[in-house]
């Protein structure tokens, strides 16, 4: 199939399988995927620029359904996910601001890809400790089984007293998130947790997902199914500006967004329907190789010199 | 509990099968159709066509998903 505006021939069926395997990782993890659509778009001779913009745009089509089937299993918390956007959206644009002073210095893809190495193994290391380490703990044994409903939903981490020290932080605004579970949060720390993800999305490139869903767990306290619904709920807002801004741009080919998008929906139920089987630390477990895929990504990009 | 299971696999099969004539019929149609529009609408008007690729993404986004959930729901009614 011809796509006139980014100039290729692609599949559509393969476009429709990537974007039903990535849609399975969002619907499942709360993650956008753009570290596996970027590659798979470039694999198939997409310009780098329209990997990146098209991609965007399959990602907030593929985390409305995905959201809206997680709203209906009570996993969104809309208060948090409009908070968050503003956060993102400030971040996205401080990230952005980096990359072009990097750029002018001259040294922009070295610096981004040590970044990019060390954030990934960091996120990926540490949930692999934590879930663990909660599994291995007496309430953990209690959320190993297949769980469904309301029940999946109770969390329980080995990071717990760490999250409630900062949620005891009296910094004026305080919020409440009752949807969350939360009585009381600084409003800053939201702001803080949301522009350092979009910072990160910003500087390295995607909606930085593999951020922004741990640090809803570990910093702010939100149970992970929450943080997974919510997560996807405020992509569908700041995808939509990086679409717009994109398409602006001239780097979006919205007509290969469509087609990957029409597998996205299927995966993104079926990823979203899979959470229900699944407590917390098992989903944060199984979470760990999307960031350590994403380092092993950049890795082979800098021994081999060639951009996935 | 294997009964319901394999119940469940077929209506989802079912789901894939009709799911995937109708998006090649999407495929055919619509997309043959807005391709041209789509491409001189990016040329020409870059302002306009951002706000079209997302209002068209929302809005496939929201009628596929309504599409699979009845196709879901229907299934599911029939193999009960």
């Amino acid at each position: 199939m011809f796509f006139p505006i980014s100039n290729t021939h692609i599949s559509p069926i393969y476009l429709a399988v990537v974007g039903f395997l990535i849609g399975i990782l969002g619907g499942f993890f709360g993650v956008g995927g753009s570290f596996l659509a970027g590659p798979a778009l470039r694999l198939m001779g997409v310009d780098w620029n329209y990997a990146v913009g098209t991609d965007l745009a399959h990602i907030v089509g593929k985390s409305i359904v995905a959201a809206r089937q997680h709203r209906t299993l009570g996993n969104v918390d809309l208060k948090l996910g409009l908070i968050m956007a503003l956060g993102t959206i400030g971040g996205a644009e401080a990230g952005a601001q980096l990359i072009q002073a990097l750029k002018r210095a001259g040294n922009v893809n070295m610096v981004v890809s040590v970044v990019a190495i060390i954030v990934y193994s960091s996120i990926a290391l540490f949930m692999l400790w934590e879930s663990g380490k909660t599994l291995r703990s007496a309430k953990g044994r209690l959320q190993r089984g297949l769980l469904k409903g309301a029940q999946s939903k109770k969390d329980h981490s080995a990071f717990g007293p760490v999250t409630q020290m900062i949620q005891r932080m009296k910094i004026w605004p305080m919020v409440s998130l009752p949807t969350s579970g939360i009585r009381e949060i600084s409003l800053w720390i939201i702001l803080l947790v949301a522009f350092v993800g979009g910072f990160f999305g910003g500087f390295l490139g995607g909606g930085a997902g593999y951020i922004r869903m741990p640090s809803m767990v570990y910093v702010l306290g939100i149970p992970t199914h929450l943080a997974v619904g919510t997560d996807l709920f405020e992509i569908v807002i700041s995808a939509s500006y990086g679409t717009l801004t994109h398409a602006i741009k001239g780097n979006v080919d919205i007509l290969i967004a469509l087609v990957m998008h029409t597998g996205a929906v299927i995966g993104a139920q079926i990823g979203v329907v899979a959470t229900q089987y699944f407590a917390g630390p098992k989903i944060r477990l199984a979470f760990v190789p999307l960031p350590l895929i994403g380092a092993a990504i950049v890795i082979y990009t800098l021994m081999t010199g060639h951009k996935l | 509990m294997k009964k319901e299971a394999a119940k469940s696999l077929r209506a989802f099969v079912i789901e894939l099968a009709i799911y995937s004539v109708l998006v090649i019929i999407y495929f055919l149609l619509v997309l043959h159709l807005l391709g041209e529009w789509l491409f001189h609408l990016e040329t020409q008007h870059r302002v306009t066509y951002a706000v079209v690729a997302l209002l068209l993404i929302a809005g496939q986004a929201i009628a596929l998903d309504a599409v699979t959930t009845l196709l879901f729901r229907f299934l599911r009614g029939r193999s009960r």
